[in-house]
């Protein structure tokens, strides 16, 4: 069971939770301001940006991810992008969390009352101003809960790019089978890997939750 | 009554003319005309559902119109936009529930419209915040969150809000009828400082105490109507149309 410790095994596990991180951080980074735009965009008075966003969603949230890393991986190529192969994860991975993260908060915005946003334009505040500074906190806010699933998931969902070239956790696995070590051994050391990086995310969202509470 | 408008300067500050809206085939407000003049305090009052709160909400295009015209200071309600968040500035309003913004301490509500549309110094924005607070009496609670308050203190908390903007006029739609009775006072006396200070007011209530010690012209609104334009004194001692008398017995019986 002591996988880890033999060999530079370590070193290949630490490499690999790195990438985990980094790529899941990445995205998440992505995924929260590509959720924000397009929250914006779909209770905008604006017809385009409304049907933009709600294209946006159709198709991100309906597509399976591996999917979606296939059409990144193979397809940029063929219009002449050449990205690196993290890159790619990360693009997959933050379109596809951010049409979850702009769903999620399009359902915080309906539990903000109207009259938020009514007391904000009175005062003179922009759509953008009212959106941002009253509306968005407020709603951020009452889906933290939900909200922290939709990253708690992402690190799971990041596993994926290991099939497409990026050396993550999850591929470590591959490493280590092929060296022969008991595959269950390994999934063992694996999947507490990930349960020690989702634990870190839910407790932050706890964290942030407690914090943001006292001005409620 | 002759005297009271005479010694006014007449600079129209509203002027609403030939307003028309409708809901469907629900035709709120019909023909509108009406001018408010600067430092005019103007009570709305009606029954339930005669369009009192949608005419209030023209005024700063929070409900647009479908005919007519509406000026403020001189120049026509802009269309949705920069010119129209400009505008707006200048016309305060204070909502019958609140609306404080729930996430903001008490200062912060007062400073955010100053420094975020004003574009004021933050120091600048927070000493004119607590001196506006001071004025309705809420100086002490400036950290605590609205939730905290009650519903008066909230009111007098929206009105310094609204303050901060240095609008030329304030629109009050129903400012006491979330309150308890003991609460109710507290923000009418702030209203009425403000009244007695050359504040330009539009207001709708059922306060006749109010009406009667603040108010220079009470407009009786029906259906979508003005029914009857009148001082108040006048008015709730005297009623010319049918209707207001009719809704006055009323008020007055419960
Ligand atoms: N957004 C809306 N959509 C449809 N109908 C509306 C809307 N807002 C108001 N109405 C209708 O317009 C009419 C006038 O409403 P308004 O709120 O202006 O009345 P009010 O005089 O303020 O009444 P109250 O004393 O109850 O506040 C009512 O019949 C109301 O049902
Ligand atoms: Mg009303």
């Amino acid at each position: 069971m002591g996988i880890p410790f033999e060999g530079n095994n370590l070193s290949l596990f630490w490499h690999g939770f790195v990438q985990t991180v980094l790529l899941s951080g990445a995205s998440a980074l992505l995924a929260l301001v590509l959720g924000t735009l397009l929250a914006a965009c779909r209770v905008s008075p604006v017809p385009v940006l409304r049907a933009f966003g709600t294209g946006w969603v159709g198709v991100f949230r309906n597509t399976p991810l591996t999917l979606l890393f296939f059409a990144v991986t193979f397809g940029l190529p063929r219009v002449d992008v050449h990205l690196s192969a993290f890159v790619c994860a990360m693009l997959a991975l933050g379109c596809y969390t951010g049409s979850f993260v702009c769903e999620v908060l399009r359902a915080g915005i309906n539990t903000v009352p109207i009259g938020q946003a009514e007391a904000a334009r009175s005062l003179g505040m922009t759509f953008g101003q009212t959106l941002t500074l009253v509306v968005l906190p407020q709603a951020g806010r009452a889906v933290l809960g939900p909200l922290s699933s939709v990253f708690i998931a992402l690190p799971r969902n990041s596993a994926i790019a290991g099939a497409f070239n990026v050396a993550e956790l999850y591929s470590v696995q591959q490493t280590l089978s092929e060296q022969g070590y008991a595959i269950f051994a390994i999934f063992f050391w694996i999947a507490l890997a990930y349960l020690c990086i989702s634990a870190t995310v839910g407790l932050l969202f706890r964290g942030l939750e407690r914090r943001l509470a006292v001005g409620a | 009554m002759t005297e009271t408008t005479t010694e006014r300067p007449a600079t129209p500050l509203v002027v609403l003319s030939g307003v028309n809206k409708s809901f469907g085939a629900h035709h709120v407000l019909q023909d509108i005309d009406l001018t408010v003049h600067q430092g005019e305090v103007v009570v709305l009052i009606g029954p339930s559902g005669s369009g009192k709160s949608t005419l209030c909400r023209t005024v700063n295009r929070l409900e647009t119109i479908d005919s007519g015209s509406i000026t403020v200071a001189g120049s026509p309600l802009p269309a949705e936009g920069r010119e129209l968040a400009r505008l707006r500035a200048e016309v305060g309003m204070v909502f019958q529930s609140f609306n404080l913004f729930a996430h903001k301490t008490v200062l912060e509500n007062v400073v955010l419209g100053q420094v975020k549309v004003r574009r004021t110094a933050r120091a600048e924005a927070e000493t004119k915040a607590r001196s506006l607070l001071e004025r309705v009496g809420m100086a002490a609670h400036a950290d605590k969150y609205p939730a905290q308050l009650s519903g008066g203190q909230q009111q007098r908390v929206a009105i310094a809000r609204a303050l901060a903007m240095d609008p030329k006029v304030l629109l009050f739609d129903e400012p006491t009828s979330a309150l308890d009775p003991e609460m109710i006072t507290e923000v009418l006396d702030v209203m009425r400082a403000l009244a007695a200070e050359g504040m330009t007011m539009v207001v709708v209530t059922h306060e006749m105490g109010f009406a009667r010690s603040a108010a220079n012209r009470v407009l009786f609104l029906a259906d979508g109507r003005i029914v009857e334009e009148n001082t108040p004194e006048e008015f709730f001692t005297n009623p010319r149309s049918e209707r207001a008398k009719d809704f006055l017995s009323k008020i007055l019986h419960h």
